[in-house]
């Protein structure tokens, strides 16, 4: 499993950074960065997490 | 001598929790007619799931005041003075305006620069307790503690010179202060924007190591003076009544909860979640800005026309039990992802990196250098200011 995030959608909160640190990161401007190609499966909880918390939508988990 | 008028019933509490009614409406029909702060009618929303959704849906429920858009009382002023007196205020806009101006600001906010902060807002969290210890026990700890560390905070983020905190600090407690009349508010808003004016003025000439000078810097071609200053004095009126209120009420909150106080003191594991659970029972601010439907919509089964006012209670939208079990205990080990206290959508708090930073160091700080902190007012006493944008205590009465 993937997760893919839409940068144009991202507004920054950081909410994923917070609950997947090791997934997800900002760059510079705050955008969201996906760290992984695939999701480590002790972090799937936490990408689930970070899926529902994203205030705007940007992220997806995928097959 | 006019009456003062009640206040509406969305921001009506019993000490820390909404008022009943508010339950009742969220256990019945979900959404419902209320009296706002100026007498207009207004579609309250109140279920977790609902306010999320509309949150979320920036195109049916937009930020943006449609032309001719009105407060009752407010004195007519021409297209050009409104538009002038709106720029830079990322509340008032919808994307793509307001994604234009966000992602000016976000690179100042992120978790990374937040953490590079970390000792800059310890050392200015040390030196208020320092001055809270030479001026009691006993002290008034909104004075001492809660409103000076974010408001130091943001200034030096900013580029705000604190010295001039006495006017700014007055003004921005009394803007978001609903119970004044329009007029009034309209007025402090004004002289808020001359102050800022000065400060941008000084900033293009000279831009500093700050907000203001990076704005101007790296974006000062694109942006108008007007939409300069209305960033600013946003920032500015953010940073001071948001975390202050989470200061005080926080603090409060856990001396009437004597074991989670302990956790946060003794348990620094304990400290991150128990600020999200703090954020998420106290729900300061009392409704997201309003939101106006800009084509007919249905929420729990009501149908709104297009062109209404949309309220969304944070407070009762974060006490929903479908979102959270037992959502009117207080239990800061549970840590609460995903309550709306920062809001959702495009419109997510900006700072929420900054105060959740200002309150992982500021609450442990706190209890650490007071042990023995205690209320020195009777509970009952305690003044809650309720008519207000903002939820929040206008003293906290404390010994040590």
């Amino acid at each position: 499993m993937k997760v893919e995030a839409d940068r144009d959608v991202c507004i920054q909160a950081g909410n994923c950074v917070m609950a997947a640190d090791a997934v997800f990161d900002q760059d510079d401007d705050g955008i969201v960065v996906v760290l992984v190609d695939d999701i480590p499966d002790d972090e799937m909880d936490h990408v689930r997490e970070a899926v529902k918390l994203c205030p705007s939508q940007a992220l997806r988990i995928v097959d | 001598m006019t009456e003062a008028p009640e206040v509406p019933l969305h921001m009506r509490r019993d000490a820390f929790s909404p008022v009943a009614e508010l339950r009742e409406i969220r256990e019945t029909e979900g959404v419902r007619t209320v009296t706002n702060a100026f007498g207009m009618q207004v579609h309250l929303i109140t279920r977790h799931e609902d306010i999320k959704n509309v949150l979320s849906d920036h195109e049916r429920f937009s930020n943006g005041r449609p032309p001719g858009f009105v407060l009752p009382g407010a004195p007519e002023v021409s297209e050009e003075e409104l538009a002038s007196s709106r720029a830079g205020n990322l509340l008032g806009l919808d994307p793509p305006e307001h994604s234009r101006l966000r992602r000016m600001l976000t690179p100042e906010f992120t978790i990374r620069r937040m953490k590079r902060l970390e000792p800059r807002i310890a050392e200015i969290v040390d030196m208020q307790l320092d001055a809270m210890e030479i001026a009691g026990p006993p002290a008034d700890l909104v004075d001492n503690f809660a409103l000076p560390i974010p408001s130091l905070v943001i200034c030096e983020l900013l580029g705000v010179p604190y010295d001039d905190r006495q006017d700014f600090q007055k003004r921005s407690a009394r803007q978001l202060d609903l119970s004044l009349p329009i007029p009034e508010r309209l007025e402090l808003q004004r002289q808020g924007r001359v102050y800022m004016t000065s400060l941008v003025q000084r900033a293009r000439q000279r831009p500093g190591e700050d907000i203001l000078g990076m704005l101007i810097r790296e974006h000062g071609d694109e942006l108008t003076d007007d939409e300069l200053i209305g960033v600013a004095s946003l920032l500015l009126l953010a940073g001071h009544e948001t975390t202050s209120n989470m200061l005080g009420l926080g603090t409060l909150a856990l001396l009437r909860h004597p074991e989670q106080l302990a956790a946060v003191r003794d348990d620094p594991d304990a400290v991150g979640p128990a600020v999200e659970e703090l954020l998420r029972w106290l729900s300061i601010v009392q409704t997201a800005i309003p939101r106006i439907t800009t084509t007919d919509v249905e929420i729990a089964g009501v149908k709104i026309p297009a062109g209404k006012l949309v309220f969304a209670s944070l407070p009762s939208g974060n006490r929903d039990p479908d979102f959270i079990d037992s959502p009117e205990l207080l239990d800061i080990r549970r840590g609460a992802a995903g309550h709306l206290g920062f809001g959702h959508g495009v419109h997510h708090c900006l700072g929420a990196p900054l105060a959740r930073m200002e309150m992982r160091i500021a609450f442990p700080a706190l209890l650490r250098r007071f042990p023995n902190l205690a209320l020195a007012e009777a509970f009952g006493d305690v003044q809650f200011r309720s008519f207000h944008f903002i939820y929040g205590l206008k003293s906290l009465e404390v010994s040590w």
